[in-house]
């Protein structure tokens, strides 16, 4: 009897809050949710610099130690594209993909997988079709947040580079059709689409 | 007996005397000339700034008829190895159209007993071996050397 009341008095007490208790609670709610964004918008950011990336040896000593000598690297302007930048998108529904598809990428770590420069080498191909399917899917995204057909000056560009823009913009290819290998080394080609001498 | 030797040969030693003077003579004369990039020659000058590679619409012409036609591009990082060439990429007959390029010619699938393969031979696979790209630097020396007639 006793107990019946009690939850008959709990439940008026939820249907019908004090208007402190509700704005408690909207407060409390409020504050909760932005601690917890911004505690995970930092650790995607966290997850996005350079020191992460090449914490672990398999991308310091093989990817990083190439790129280094790349144009994306170092080069007149100063402007650097680090790795994320590239391979990371930057809208929110594409980012979480990418970030839930790394999580595999963990499972390799800690197997060991490419933990060594033969194995990486082993791998390099596969990775790297992979990385190129992903780009070519999406436009090549990734190069155009910074470089565009659209905001190309041609007049700026060789005559060799400007004509094959143009036939390129016609045909509906993407950065990635022709770029590939800019910021790391190539696996091997033979097979590989356009390459094959 | 030394003494000996030493008397005989005056000559010997007049020539070793005359030939320290004149390796001092040179140093010294060299001391005082300028290098022709500038400077002294005793004291390291300091290094021209790098140049950038010349890019032209179009080719360098040929100074004589057999030379390996000068690149008219940049080349940076363009990755030549046992995994690929990215030369071959736009040059190779397959390919060569679709980049506008200009494809190798015959002479590159002969190999140095001129027999001609079925792909680029051995011997021609590292085009930097002998395609060079330019960069614009005046020559130190005035160079004197007139290309063929049918090339001038
Ligand atoms: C992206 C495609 C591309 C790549 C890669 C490339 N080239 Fe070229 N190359 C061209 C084009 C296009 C021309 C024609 C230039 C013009 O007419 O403006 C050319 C011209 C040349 C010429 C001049 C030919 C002549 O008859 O004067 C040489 C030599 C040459 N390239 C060598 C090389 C070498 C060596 C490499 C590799 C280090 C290389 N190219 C990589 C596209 C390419
Ligand atoms: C052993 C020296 C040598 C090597 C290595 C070499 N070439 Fe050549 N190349 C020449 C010479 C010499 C010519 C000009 C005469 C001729 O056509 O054979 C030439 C001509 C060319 C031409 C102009 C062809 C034409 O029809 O005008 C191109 C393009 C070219 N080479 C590209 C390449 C590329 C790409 C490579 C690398 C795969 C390469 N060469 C490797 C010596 C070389």
């Amino acid at each position: 009897m006793a107990k019946e009341l009690f939850i008959k008095r709990y439940w008026k007490m939820l249907k019908r809050p004090t208007s402190v208790a509700l704005g408690l609670i909207l407060l409390f709610g409020f504050a909760a949710g932005i601690i917890f964004w911004g505690g995970f918008n930092t650790s995607m950011e966290m997850s996005n610099k350079e020191e992460f990336c090449i914490g672990c040896h398999e991308m310091k000593d093989n990817v990083y130690e190439e790129y280094k000598s790349t144009i994306h690297y170092s080069n007149r302007s100063g402007v650097r594209a680090i790795c994320s930048d590239c391979h990371v998108p930057k809208e929110w529904g594409p980012k979480m993909v990418r970030k839930i598809q790394a999580s595999k990428e963990l499972w390799g770590k800690i197997a060991g997988t490419i933990d060594t420069r033969e194995k990486f080498l082993d791998h390099r191909l596969e990775m790297a079709e992979r990385e190129w399917a992903r780009m070519k899917a999406n436009d090549s995204q990734e190069c155009r947040n910074c470089h565009n057909f659209e905001f190309m000056d041609y007049s700026e560009q060789s005559n060799r580079a400007f004509t094959l823009h143009e036939k390129a913009q016609k045909n509906g290819q993407t950065c990635i059709d022709c770029h590939k290998g800019i910021a790391h080394e190539l696996p091997d080609m033979s097979h590989v689409d356009g390459w094959g001498g | 007996m030394s003494t000996h030797l030493h008397l005989k040969s005056p000559s010997k030693f007049l020539k070793s005397f005359l030939t320290v003077i004149a390796v001092c003579l040179s140093f010294g004369a060299f001391a005082d000339g300028t290098s022709l990039r500038g400077g002294v020659l005793n004291e390291e000058a300091p290094a021209p700034a790098l140049k950038k590679i010349l890019e032209t619409d179009g080719n360098l012409d040929r100074q004589f008829v057999d030379q390996p036609p000068l690149i008219p591009h940049d080349i940076r990082g363009y990755q030549v190895d046992k995994n690929v060439n990215k030369c071959l990429s736009c040059h190779s007959w397959k390919n060569a159209k679709k980049w506008n390029a200009p494809r190798i010619s015959v002479t590159h699938f002969k190999n140095r007993d001129g027999k001609v393969l079925a792909d680029v031979a051995p011997g021609r696979y590292f085009c930097l071996q002998c395609h060079v790209p330019q960069v614009d630097a005046k020559p130190l020396i005035e160079n004197k050397f007139k290309p063929v007639e049918s090339l001038d």
